[in-house]
Protein backbone atom coordinates (compact mmCIF):
# COMPACT_ATOMS: atom_id res chain seq x y z
CA UNK A 1 0.00 0.00 0.00
CA UNK A 2 0.97 3.29 -0.85
CA UNK A 3 3.32 5.03 2.42
CA UNK A 4 1.19 7.96 2.28
CA UNK A 5 -1.92 6.21 2.73
CA UNK A 6 -0.75 4.20 5.45
CA UNK A 7 0.52 7.51 7.29
CA UNK A 8 -3.05 9.20 6.75
CA UNK A 9 -4.67 6.04 8.37
CA UNK A 10 -2.22 6.34 11.16
CA UNK A 11 -3.05 9.96 11.85
CA UNK A 12 -6.71 9.08 12.00
CA UNK A 13 -5.80 6.10 14.59
CA UNK A 14 -4.19 8.72 16.75
CA UNK A 15 -7.32 11.32 15.91
CA UNK A 16 -9.40 8.47 17.62
CA UNK A 17 -7.19 7.72 20.45
CA UNK A 18 -7.74 11.68 21.62
CA UNK A 19 -11.28 11.69 20.39
CA UNK A 20 -11.93 8.11 22.96
CA UNK A 21 -9.85 10.25 25.90
CA UNK A 22 -12.01 13.52 25.50
CA UNK A 23 -15.32 10.55 25.42
CA UNK A 24 -14.08 9.52 28.84
CA UNK A 25 -14.26 12.53 30.82
CA UNK A 26 -17.94 11.55 31.54
CA UNK A 27 -19.23 7.91 32.85
CA UNK A 28 -22.43 8.22 30.42
CA UNK A 29 -19.87 8.56 27.10
CA UNK A 30 -16.92 6.74 28.43
CA UNK A 31 -17.98 3.53 26.80
CA UNK A 32 -18.10 4.81 23.61
CA UNK A 33 -14.44 6.27 24.05
CA UNK A 34 -13.06 3.29 24.80
CA UNK A 35 -14.47 1.89 22.10
CA UNK A 36 -13.04 4.69 20.06
CA UNK A 37 -9.74 4.10 21.20
CA UNK A 38 -10.19 0.23 20.56
CA UNK A 39 -11.43 0.91 16.82
CA UNK A 40 -7.98 3.53 16.49
CA UNK A 41 -6.04 0.29 17.47
CA UNK A 42 -7.38 -2.07 15.07
CA UNK A 43 -6.70 0.27 12.11
CA UNK A 44 -3.70 0.75 12.97
CA UNK A 45 -3.22 -3.05 13.64
CA UNK A 46 -4.72 -3.35 9.87
CA UNK A 47 -2.88 -0.67 7.75
CA UNK A 48 0.44 -2.10 9.34
CA UNK A 49 -0.61 -5.29 8.15
CA UNK A 50 -0.63 -3.72 4.60
CA UNK A 51 2.59 -2.51 4.67
CA UNK A 52 5.01 -3.97 1.81
CA UNK A 53 8.14 -4.14 4.17
CA UNK A 54 6.42 -7.48 5.76
CA UNK A 55 7.62 -10.67 3.85
CA UNK A 56 5.88 -13.09 5.81
CA UNK A 57 2.56 -13.46 7.75
CA UNK A 58 3.14 -16.43 9.89
CA UNK A 59 4.62 -15.42 12.70
CA UNK A 60 2.76 -12.30 12.78
CA UNK A 61 -0.34 -14.26 13.16
CA UNK A 62 1.33 -16.62 15.76
CA UNK A 63 1.86 -13.27 17.90
CA UNK A 64 -1.19 -11.66 17.66
CA UNK A 65 -3.32 -15.19 18.04
CA UNK A 66 -1.61 -15.86 21.51
CA UNK A 67 -1.66 -12.46 22.33
CA UNK A 68 -4.78 -12.17 21.87
CA UNK A 69 -5.77 -15.34 23.79
CA UNK A 70 -4.09 -14.60 26.88
CA UNK A 71 -5.41 -10.67 26.72
CA UNK A 72 -8.75 -12.71 26.45
CA UNK A 73 -8.05 -14.67 29.21
CA UNK A 74 -6.78 -11.81 31.68
CA UNK A 75 -9.19 -9.51 30.90
CA UNK A 76 -12.30 -11.95 31.66
CA UNK A 77 -11.28 -14.03 34.54
CA UNK A 78 -9.55 -11.50 36.89
CA UNK A 79 -12.47 -10.26 39.21
CA UNK A 80 -12.45 -6.30 40.36
CA UNK A 81 -10.81 -6.64 43.61
CA UNK A 82 -7.58 -7.50 41.90
CA UNK A 83 -7.47 -4.37 39.21
CA UNK A 84 -4.50 -2.84 40.16
CA UNK A 85 -2.55 -5.92 39.73
CA UNK A 86 -4.02 -6.54 36.18
CA UNK A 87 -3.39 -2.89 35.28
CA UNK A 88 0.17 -2.93 36.72
CA UNK A 89 1.09 -6.72 34.63
CA UNK A 90 -0.29 -5.27 31.54
CA UNK A 91 1.84 -2.15 31.61
CA UNK A 92 4.46 -4.26 31.95
CA UNK A 93 3.80 -6.12 28.84
CA UNK A 94 3.77 -2.80 27.08
CA UNK A 95 7.18 -1.81 28.25
CA UNK A 96 8.78 -4.88 27.62
CA UNK A 97 7.48 -4.83 24.02
CA UNK A 98 9.06 -1.88 23.03
CA UNK A 99 12.16 -2.67 24.56
CA UNK A 100 12.29 -5.77 22.61
CA UNK A 101 10.98 -4.37 19.58
CA UNK A 102 13.98 -1.97 19.72
CA UNK A 103 16.79 -4.66 20.09
CA UNK A 104 15.18 -6.72 17.07
CA UNK A 105 15.34 -3.19 14.99
CA UNK A 106 18.72 -2.55 16.37
CA UNK A 107 19.71 -6.08 15.19
CA UNK A 108 18.42 -5.78 11.55
CA UNK A 109 19.96 -2.50 11.03
CA UNK A 110 23.34 -3.54 12.36
CA UNK A 111 23.15 -6.97 9.74
CA UNK A 112 21.77 -4.96 6.91
CA UNK A 113 24.58 -2.57 7.34
CA UNK A 114 22.49 0.28 7.30
CA UNK A 115 24.07 3.89 8.76
CA UNK A 116 22.48 5.02 12.19
CA UNK A 117 21.31 8.31 13.08
CA UNK A 118 21.84 10.00 16.41
CA UNK A 119 18.63 10.02 17.07
CA UNK A 120 18.04 6.43 16.25
CA UNK A 121 20.99 5.26 18.61
CA UNK A 122 19.64 7.53 21.62
CA UNK A 123 16.36 6.30 21.43
CA UNK A 124 16.91 2.67 21.31
CA UNK A 125 19.16 3.31 24.77
CA UNK A 126 16.19 5.30 26.24
CA UNK A 127 13.46 2.78 24.62
CA UNK A 128 15.58 -0.39 26.13
CA UNK A 129 15.66 1.28 29.23
CA UNK A 130 12.10 2.74 30.20
CA UNK A 131 10.68 -0.46 28.51
CA UNK A 132 12.98 -2.81 30.94
CA UNK A 133 11.99 -0.76 33.98
CA UNK A 134 8.70 -0.84 33.59
CA UNK A 135 8.41 -4.44 33.06
CA UNK A 136 10.24 -5.40 36.34
CA UNK A 137 8.98 -2.50 38.29
CA UNK A 138 5.43 -3.30 37.23
CA UNK A 139 6.23 -6.96 38.10
CA UNK A 140 7.23 -6.48 41.28
CA UNK A 141 4.67 -4.11 42.21
CA UNK A 142 2.10 -6.73 40.84
CA UNK A 143 4.04 -9.08 42.89
CA UNK A 144 3.36 -7.06 46.39
CA UNK A 145 -0.27 -6.15 45.37
CA UNK A 146 -0.90 -10.32 44.76
CA UNK A 147 1.05 -10.91 47.89
CA UNK A 148 3.99 -13.22 45.74
CA UNK A 149 6.34 -10.45 47.93
CA UNK A 150 6.54 -9.01 51.40
CA UNK A 151 3.83 -6.23 50.79
CA UNK A 152 5.66 -3.94 53.55
CA UNK A 153 9.07 -1.64 52.45
CA UNK A 154 11.80 -4.19 51.92
CA UNK A 155 14.47 -1.77 53.36
CA UNK A 156 18.29 -2.90 53.26
CA UNK A 157 21.57 -1.28 54.33
CA UNK A 158 23.13 1.13 52.01
CA UNK A 159 19.66 0.78 49.89
CA UNK A 160 20.02 4.35 48.49
CA UNK A 161 23.32 4.28 47.64
CA UNK A 162 22.88 1.03 45.71
CA UNK A 163 20.02 2.34 43.64
CA UNK A 164 22.11 5.51 42.62
CA UNK A 165 24.53 3.47 41.62
CA UNK A 166 22.79 0.94 39.54
CA UNK A 167 20.79 3.87 37.96
CA UNK A 168 24.79 5.52 36.93
CA UNK A 169 25.52 1.89 35.68
CA UNK A 170 22.25 2.12 33.32
CA UNK A 171 22.83 5.57 32.20
CA UNK A 172 26.78 4.49 31.43
CA UNK A 173 25.02 1.66 29.52
CA UNK A 174 22.59 3.60 27.80
CA UNK A 175 25.18 6.25 26.65
CA UNK A 176 28.04 3.55 25.04
CA UNK A 177 24.75 1.64 23.59
CA UNK A 178 24.43 5.46 21.73
CA UNK A 179 28.08 5.44 20.95
CA UNK A 180 29.03 2.33 19.85
CA UNK A 181 25.06 0.65 18.66
CA UNK A 182 27.69 -2.29 17.03
CA UNK A 183 28.48 -3.66 20.15
CA UNK A 184 25.27 -5.57 20.38
CA UNK A 185 26.74 -6.56 24.25
CA UNK A 186 25.76 -3.30 25.50
CA UNK A 187 22.30 -3.50 24.39
CA UNK A 188 21.70 -7.18 26.61
CA UNK A 189 23.78 -5.31 29.28
CA UNK A 190 21.91 -2.67 29.60
CA UNK A 191 17.99 -4.86 29.62
CA UNK A 192 19.57 -6.65 32.69
CA UNK A 193 20.86 -3.62 34.68
CA UNK A 194 17.94 -1.70 33.83
CA UNK A 195 15.44 -4.52 35.18
CA UNK A 196 17.95 -4.79 38.36
CA UNK A 197 16.74 -0.94 38.23
CA UNK A 198 13.52 -1.71 38.25
CA UNK A 199 13.32 -4.47 41.22
CA UNK A 200 15.45 -2.16 42.99
CA UNK A 201 13.18 0.61 42.82
CA UNK A 202 10.07 -0.69 43.69
CA UNK A 203 10.80 -3.13 46.36
CA UNK A 204 11.43 -0.75 48.96
CA UNK A 205 7.95 1.03 48.59
CA UNK A 206 5.14 -0.08 50.68
CA UNK A 207 1.83 -1.92 49.45
CA UNK A 208 -0.44 1.48 49.92
CA UNK A 209 2.32 3.57 48.01
CA UNK A 210 1.37 0.76 45.30
CA UNK A 211 -1.00 3.21 43.41
CA UNK A 212 1.73 5.76 42.96
CA UNK A 213 3.97 3.47 41.20
CA UNK A 214 1.66 1.90 39.32
CA UNK A 215 0.34 5.43 37.61
CA UNK A 216 4.38 6.13 37.53
CA UNK A 217 4.41 3.21 35.51
CA UNK A 218 1.51 3.43 33.00
CA UNK A 219 3.79 7.01 32.37
CA UNK A 220 6.75 4.72 31.44
CA UNK A 221 4.91 2.26 29.46
CA UNK A 222 3.62 5.27 27.47
CA UNK A 223 6.96 7.06 27.34
CA UNK A 224 8.70 3.48 25.99
CA UNK A 225 6.52 3.00 23.31
CA UNK A 226 7.22 7.28 22.20
CA UNK A 227 10.78 6.19 22.63
CA UNK A 228 9.92 2.98 20.13
CA UNK A 229 8.83 5.75 18.01
CA UNK A 230 12.05 7.44 17.64
CA UNK A 231 13.74 4.63 16.68
CA UNK A 232 11.09 3.89 14.01
CA UNK A 233 10.36 7.67 12.74
CA UNK A 234 6.93 6.53 13.75
CA UNK A 235 4.49 9.16 14.20
CA UNK A 236 1.43 6.99 15.40
CA UNK A 237 3.97 5.45 18.31
CA UNK A 238 5.07 9.22 19.45
CA UNK A 239 1.85 10.19 19.31
CA UNK A 240 -0.30 7.57 21.51
CA UNK A 241 3.15 6.79 23.41
CA UNK A 242 2.95 10.35 24.30
CA UNK A 243 -0.83 10.70 25.08
CA UNK A 244 -0.32 7.69 27.44
CA UNK A 245 2.91 9.13 29.04
CA UNK A 246 1.07 12.82 29.91
CA UNK A 247 -1.72 10.60 31.51
CA UNK A 248 0.34 8.65 33.63
CA UNK A 249 2.14 12.02 34.58
CA UNK A 250 -1.08 13.43 35.52
CA UNK A 251 -2.10 10.68 37.50
CA UNK A 252 1.18 10.29 39.57
CA UNK A 253 0.58 14.39 40.06
CA UNK A 254 -3.31 13.35 41.64
CA UNK A 255 -1.89 10.69 43.85
CA UNK A 256 1.15 12.27 45.52
CA UNK A 257 -1.11 15.75 46.20
CA UNK A 258 -3.80 13.72 47.96
CA UNK A 259 -1.41 12.48 50.05
CA UNK A 260 0.80 15.54 50.94
CA UNK A 261 3.98 13.97 49.67
CA UNK A 262 6.49 14.39 46.83
CA UNK A 263 7.46 11.91 44.23
CA UNK A 264 10.56 12.16 45.70
CA UNK A 265 9.48 10.67 49.08
CA UNK A 266 7.26 7.81 47.73
CA UNK A 267 9.99 7.03 45.58
CA UNK A 268 13.12 6.61 47.69
CA UNK A 269 11.07 4.56 49.53
CA UNK A 270 10.63 3.31 53.36
CA UNK A 271 7.08 4.74 54.24
CA UNK A 272 4.93 2.39 56.20
CA UNK A 273 8.22 0.90 57.62
CA UNK A 274 6.91 -1.05 61.22
CA UNK A 275 7.56 1.20 63.65
CA UNK A 276 5.56 0.32 66.69
CA UNK A 277 4.41 3.26 68.83
CA UNK A 278 2.94 1.63 71.55
CA UNK A 279 3.31 4.53 73.74
CA UNK A 280 1.92 7.04 71.79
CA UNK A 281 -1.19 4.65 70.80
CA UNK A 282 -1.53 3.74 74.87
CA UNK A 283 -1.60 7.49 75.83
CA UNK A 284 -4.34 8.42 72.91
CA UNK A 285 -6.71 5.28 73.47
CA UNK A 286 -6.34 4.94 76.80
CA UNK A 287 -9.66 3.76 78.44
CA UNK A 288 -11.87 6.57 75.70
CA UNK A 289 -12.15 4.21 72.91
CA UNK A 290 -15.92 2.90 73.13
CA UNK A 291 -16.38 -0.67 71.37
CA UNK A 292 -20.08 -1.14 69.87
CA UNK A 293 -21.68 -4.12 68.92
CA UNK A 294 -24.11 -5.07 65.44
CA UNK A 295 -27.51 -4.28 67.08
CA UNK A 296 -26.37 -0.64 68.79
CA UNK A 297 -25.40 0.49 65.21
CA UNK A 298 -28.53 -0.96 63.79
CA UNK A 299 -30.28 1.21 66.08
CA UNK A 300 -28.29 4.47 65.58
CA UNK A 301 -28.93 3.43 61.65
CA UNK A 302 -32.77 3.29 62.21
CA UNK A 303 -33.01 6.97 63.80
CA UNK A 304 -30.78 8.38 60.91
CA UNK A 305 -32.03 10.04 58.42
CA UNK A 306 -28.42 10.86 56.27
CA UNK A 307 -25.55 7.89 55.93
CA UNK A 308 -22.27 8.51 54.70
CA UNK A 309 -20.27 5.26 54.14
CA UNK A 310 -16.43 5.51 54.06
CA UNK A 311 -14.80 2.76 52.18
CA UNK A 312 -10.94 2.15 52.37
CA UNK A 313 -8.64 -0.91 50.93
CA UNK A 314 -9.93 -3.02 53.67
CA UNK A 315 -13.32 -3.24 51.75
CA UNK A 316 -11.71 -4.69 49.12
CA UNK A 317 -9.29 -6.64 51.33
CA UNK A 318 -12.87 -8.37 52.97
CA UNK A 319 -14.29 -8.53 49.92
CA UNK A 320 -17.04 -6.52 51.29
CA UNK A 321 -18.28 -4.72 48.76
CA UNK A 322 -21.68 -6.95 48.28
CA UNK A 323 -22.37 -6.83 51.66
CA UNK A 324 -21.69 -2.79 51.52
CA UNK A 325 -24.54 -3.04 48.43
CA UNK A 326 -27.15 -4.93 50.57
CA UNK A 327 -26.93 -2.22 53.38
CA UNK A 328 -27.35 0.56 51.04
CA UNK A 329 -30.50 -0.98 49.40
CA UNK A 330 -31.81 -1.51 52.51
CA UNK A 331 -30.99 1.91 54.19
CA UNK A 332 -32.37 3.66 50.94
CA UNK A 333 -35.71 1.68 51.38
CA UNK A 334 -36.47 3.20 54.23
CA UNK A 335 -35.48 6.42 52.62
CA UNK A 336 -32.44 6.92 54.64
CA UNK A 337 -30.76 9.11 52.45
CA UNK A 338 -26.99 7.41 51.54
CA UNK A 339 -23.45 8.34 50.13
CA UNK A 340 -20.02 7.11 49.80
CA UNK A 341 -17.03 9.31 50.53
CA UNK A 342 -14.16 8.67 48.25
CA UNK A 343 -10.46 9.49 49.10
CA UNK A 344 -8.31 9.83 46.25
CA UNK A 345 -5.89 7.10 47.41
CA UNK A 346 -8.05 4.86 49.11
CA UNK A 347 -7.35 1.28 47.41
CA UNK A 348 -4.40 0.42 45.62
CA UNK A 349 -4.75 2.26 42.89
CA UNK A 350 -6.63 5.66 40.89
CA UNK A 351 -10.54 5.25 40.86
CA UNK A 352 -10.22 1.64 42.87
CA UNK A 353 -13.33 2.19 45.22
CA UNK A 354 -15.45 3.77 42.57
CA UNK A 355 -15.10 0.24 40.24
CA UNK A 356 -15.61 -2.13 43.46
CA UNK A 357 -19.02 0.06 43.94
CA UNK A 358 -19.92 -0.09 40.24
CA UNK A 359 -19.55 -3.56 40.19
CA UNK A 360 -22.00 -4.10 42.65
CA UNK A 361 -24.44 -1.14 40.95
CA UNK A 362 -24.11 1.73 43.54
CA UNK A 363 -25.11 4.47 41.55
CA UNK A 364 -22.23 6.60 40.40
CA UNK A 365 -23.71 9.67 41.77
CA UNK A 366 -23.53 8.42 45.39
CA UNK A 367 -19.74 8.63 45.22
CA UNK A 368 -18.74 11.80 46.31
CA UNK A 369 -15.33 13.23 46.38
CA UNK A 370 -13.01 14.43 49.05
CA UNK A 371 -14.13 18.56 48.15
CA UNK A 372 -17.57 17.50 47.70
CA UNK A 373 -18.91 15.56 51.06
CA UNK A 374 -16.63 17.03 53.28
CA UNK A 375 -18.93 20.24 53.64
CA UNK A 376 -21.43 18.52 54.23
CA UNK A 377 -20.30 15.74 57.24
CA UNK A 378 -21.83 18.29 59.98
CA UNK A 379 -25.29 17.33 58.75
CA UNK A 380 -24.86 13.36 58.39
CA UNK A 381 -26.04 11.46 61.39
CA UNK A 382 -23.64 8.09 61.11
CA UNK A 383 -20.81 8.05 59.33
CA UNK A 384 -19.31 4.46 58.85
CA UNK A 385 -15.70 3.68 58.36
CA UNK A 386 -15.09 0.29 56.06
CA UNK A 387 -11.71 -0.76 56.14
CA UNK A 388 -10.00 2.45 55.80
CA UNK A 389 -8.17 4.18 58.38
CA UNK A 390 -4.91 7.13 57.32
CA UNK A 391 -7.38 8.42 55.55
CA UNK A 392 -9.88 9.74 58.09
CA UNK A 393 -6.82 10.21 60.58
CA UNK A 394 -7.43 13.75 62.02
CA UNK A 395 -3.73 14.13 63.35
CA UNK A 396 -3.30 14.88 59.48
CA UNK A 397 -4.64 18.10 60.51
CA UNK A 398 -3.57 18.95 63.81
CA UNK A 399 0.03 17.25 64.05
CA UNK A 400 2.65 19.15 61.75
CA UNK A 401 5.54 16.39 62.56
CA UNK A 402 3.48 13.20 61.58
CA UNK A 403 3.76 11.48 58.56
CA UNK A 404 0.59 12.10 57.34
CA UNK A 405 0.44 15.81 58.28
CA UNK A 406 -1.03 17.87 55.33
CA UNK A 407 -2.70 15.18 53.79
CA UNK A 408 -6.58 16.11 52.74
CA UNK A 409 -8.58 13.98 55.06
CA UNK A 410 -12.53 12.76 54.69
CA UNK A 411 -13.71 14.72 58.05
CA UNK A 412 -15.76 12.24 58.99
CA UNK A 413 -15.30 12.82 62.72
CA UNK A 414 -17.74 15.67 62.20
CA UNK A 415 -20.63 13.86 61.74
CA UNK A 416 -23.02 13.38 64.75
CA UNK A 417 -21.83 9.61 64.78
CA UNK A 418 -18.97 7.46 63.27
CA UNK A 419 -18.72 3.85 63.30
CA UNK A 420 -15.37 2.24 62.54
CA UNK A 421 -15.55 -1.13 61.61
CA UNK A 422 -12.33 -2.69 61.79
CA UNK A 423 -10.68 -5.95 63.29
CA UNK A 424 -8.13 -4.35 66.12
CA UNK A 425 -7.33 -0.71 67.16
CA UNK A 426 -3.87 -1.23 64.93
CA UNK A 427 -2.20 1.03 63.09
CA UNK A 428 -2.74 2.29 59.38
CA UNK A 429 -0.67 1.94 56.55
CA UNK A 430 1.23 5.26 57.41
CA UNK A 431 1.89 3.50 61.21
CA UNK A 432 0.54 5.93 63.24
CA UNK A 433 -2.19 5.53 65.65
CA UNK A 434 -5.73 7.65 64.95
CA UNK A 435 -7.48 9.60 67.73
CA UNK A 436 -10.49 9.55 66.01
CA UNK A 437 -10.90 5.93 67.22
CA UNK A 438 -10.93 7.42 70.87
CA UNK A 439 -13.16 10.53 69.85
CA UNK A 440 -16.46 11.07 71.98
CA UNK A 441 -18.61 10.83 68.97
CA UNK A 442 -16.75 7.56 67.84
CA UNK A 443 -17.73 4.18 68.09
CA UNK A 444 -15.73 1.23 67.28
CA UNK A 445 -17.32 -2.21 65.63
CA UNK A 446 -14.07 -4.49 65.86
CA UNK A 447 -14.92 -7.52 63.54
CA UNK A 448 -14.44 -8.50 59.89
CA UNK A 449 -15.82 -5.76 57.37
CA UNK A 450 -17.97 -8.17 55.58
CA UNK A 451 -19.31 -9.98 58.87
CA UNK A 452 -19.96 -7.12 60.63
CA UNK A 453 -21.94 -5.10 57.78
CA UNK A 454 -23.78 -8.24 57.35
CA UNK A 455 -24.91 -8.35 61.04
CA UNK A 456 -26.01 -4.99 61.51
CA UNK A 457 -28.01 -5.36 58.10
CA UNK A 458 -29.72 -8.54 59.79
CA UNK A 459 -30.44 -6.35 63.39
CA UNK A 460 -31.83 -3.39 61.16
CA UNK A 461 -34.07 -5.66 59.79
CA UNK A 462 -35.05 -7.47 63.39
CA UNK A 463 -35.89 -3.57 64.19
CA UNK A 464 -37.99 -3.29 61.59
CA UNK A 465 -39.94 -6.39 61.50
CA UNK B 1 18.05 16.14 11.74
CA UNK B 2 14.94 17.64 10.10
CA UNK B 3 13.23 14.21 10.40
CA UNK B 4 14.27 14.67 14.16
CA UNK B 5 12.44 18.06 14.59
CA UNK B 6 9.70 16.92 13.09
CA UNK B 7 8.78 14.14 15.50
CA UNK B 8 10.18 15.85 18.46
CA UNK B 9 7.81 18.77 17.69
CA UNK B 10 4.95 15.87 17.78
CA UNK B 11 6.10 14.61 20.55
CA UNK B 12 6.30 17.87 22.78
CA UNK B 13 2.84 18.53 21.32
CA UNK B 14 1.01 15.42 21.98
CA UNK B 15 2.62 15.83 25.41
CA UNK B 16 0.02 19.00 25.71
CA UNK B 17 -2.92 17.74 24.23
CA UNK B 18 -2.32 14.58 26.57
CA UNK B 19 -2.09 16.63 30.01
CA UNK B 20 -5.00 18.78 28.48
CA UNK B 21 -7.57 16.38 27.75
CA UNK B 22 -6.86 14.06 30.46
CA UNK B 23 -6.84 16.50 33.15
CA UNK B 24 -10.64 17.12 32.21
CA UNK B 25 -11.38 13.41 33.65
CA UNK B 26 -12.75 13.01 37.06
CA UNK B 27 -11.17 10.83 39.62
CA UNK B 28 -14.34 8.18 39.70
CA UNK B 29 -13.17 7.18 36.37
CA UNK B 30 -9.47 7.14 36.88
CA UNK B 31 -9.34 3.07 36.91
CA UNK B 32 -10.45 3.02 33.40
CA UNK B 33 -9.07 5.41 31.81
CA UNK B 34 -5.49 3.93 33.51
CA UNK B 35 -6.42 0.84 31.84
CA UNK B 36 -7.27 2.53 28.63
CA UNK B 37 -4.50 4.54 28.43
CA UNK B 38 -2.67 1.25 29.18
CA UNK B 39 -4.36 -0.70 26.17
CA UNK B 40 -3.11 2.40 23.91
CA UNK B 41 0.67 2.10 25.33
CA UNK B 42 0.40 -1.14 23.37
CA UNK B 43 0.64 0.64 20.04
CA UNK B 44 4.34 -0.42 19.94
CA UNK B 45 2.60 -3.52 18.47
CA UNK B 46 3.16 -1.75 14.91
CA UNK B 47 6.73 -1.83 15.55
CA UNK B 48 6.36 -5.32 16.48
CA UNK B 49 4.23 -6.50 13.31
CA UNK B 50 6.88 -4.63 11.01
CA UNK B 51 10.10 -6.18 12.44
CA UNK B 52 8.05 -9.78 12.81
CA UNK B 53 7.24 -9.79 9.30
CA UNK B 54 10.81 -8.88 8.33
CA UNK B 55 12.08 -12.32 9.07
CA UNK B 56 15.82 -11.58 8.91
CA UNK B 57 17.40 -13.58 11.43
CA UNK B 58 16.13 -16.04 14.23
CA UNK B 59 16.74 -13.87 16.67
CA UNK B 60 14.80 -11.21 15.45
CA UNK B 61 12.51 -13.29 14.95
CA UNK B 62 12.26 -14.43 18.48
CA UNK B 63 11.92 -11.31 19.45
CA UNK B 64 9.53 -9.77 17.60
CA UNK B 65 7.52 -12.71 18.27
CA UNK B 66 7.66 -12.16 21.78
CA UNK B 67 7.18 -8.19 21.44
CA UNK B 68 3.75 -9.25 19.23
CA UNK B 69 2.33 -11.60 21.93
CA UNK B 70 3.16 -9.13 24.77
CA UNK B 71 1.72 -6.02 22.65
CA UNK B 72 -1.02 -7.85 21.66
CA UNK B 73 -2.23 -9.13 24.72
CA UNK B 74 -2.18 -5.50 26.00
CA UNK B 75 -3.49 -4.38 23.72
CA UNK B 76 -6.90 -6.81 23.78
CA UNK B 77 -6.72 -7.37 27.31
CA UNK B 78 -6.44 -3.12 28.15
CA UNK B 79 -8.93 -2.68 26.02
CA UNK B 80 -11.49 -5.16 27.34
CA UNK B 81 -10.94 -5.06 30.73
CA UNK B 82 -11.77 -1.48 30.32
CA UNK B 83 -15.06 -2.21 28.63
CA UNK B 84 -15.60 -4.80 31.25
CA UNK B 85 -15.11 -1.68 34.13
CA UNK B 86 -17.10 0.57 32.27
CA UNK B 87 -20.49 -1.58 31.63
CA UNK B 88 -20.81 -1.72 35.48
CA UNK B 89 -21.12 2.28 35.75
CA UNK B 90 -24.50 2.92 35.85
CA UNK B 91 -26.72 5.71 36.94
CA UNK B 92 -30.12 5.75 39.43
CA UNK B 93 -32.45 5.18 36.46
CA UNK B 94 -30.24 1.72 35.47
CA UNK B 95 -32.52 -1.08 34.22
Amino acid sequence: MNPAVIQLAYLFSCVLFIAGFMQLSRPKTAKRGNLLGASGMLLAIVVTLLDKQIVSFEIIFVGLLVGTALGIFMALTTPMTAMPQMVGLLNGFGGAASALVTGAVLIEMLSLGNPLTLQFRIATAASSLIGTLTLFGSLVAAGKLQGFIEERPIRYKGEQGIKLLVLFVCLFLGSMLTARPDTLWTYWALLGVSALLGVLLTAPIGGADMPVVICLMNSYSGLAGAATGFVLSNTALIIAGSLVGASGIILTQIMCKAMNRSLANVLLGGFGELKEDTSLAGTIYAGRVKSADPEEVAMLLEAASRVVLVPGYGLAVAQAQYAVRDLYNYLTSLGIEVDFAIHPVAGRMPGHMSVLLAEVDIPYEKLKEIGEINPEFEQVDVAIVVGANDVVNPLANTDPNSPIAGMPILEVYKAKTVVVIKRSLSPGFAGVPNPLFAYDNTLMLFADAKQALQAVLASLKELKA
Amino acid sequence: MDVFIGLLTVFVLAMFVGFEVITKIPPILHTPLMSGSNAISGITIIGAILSAGTKLTMLTTVLSLLAVMLAMANVVGGFLITHRMLRMFRTKGRA
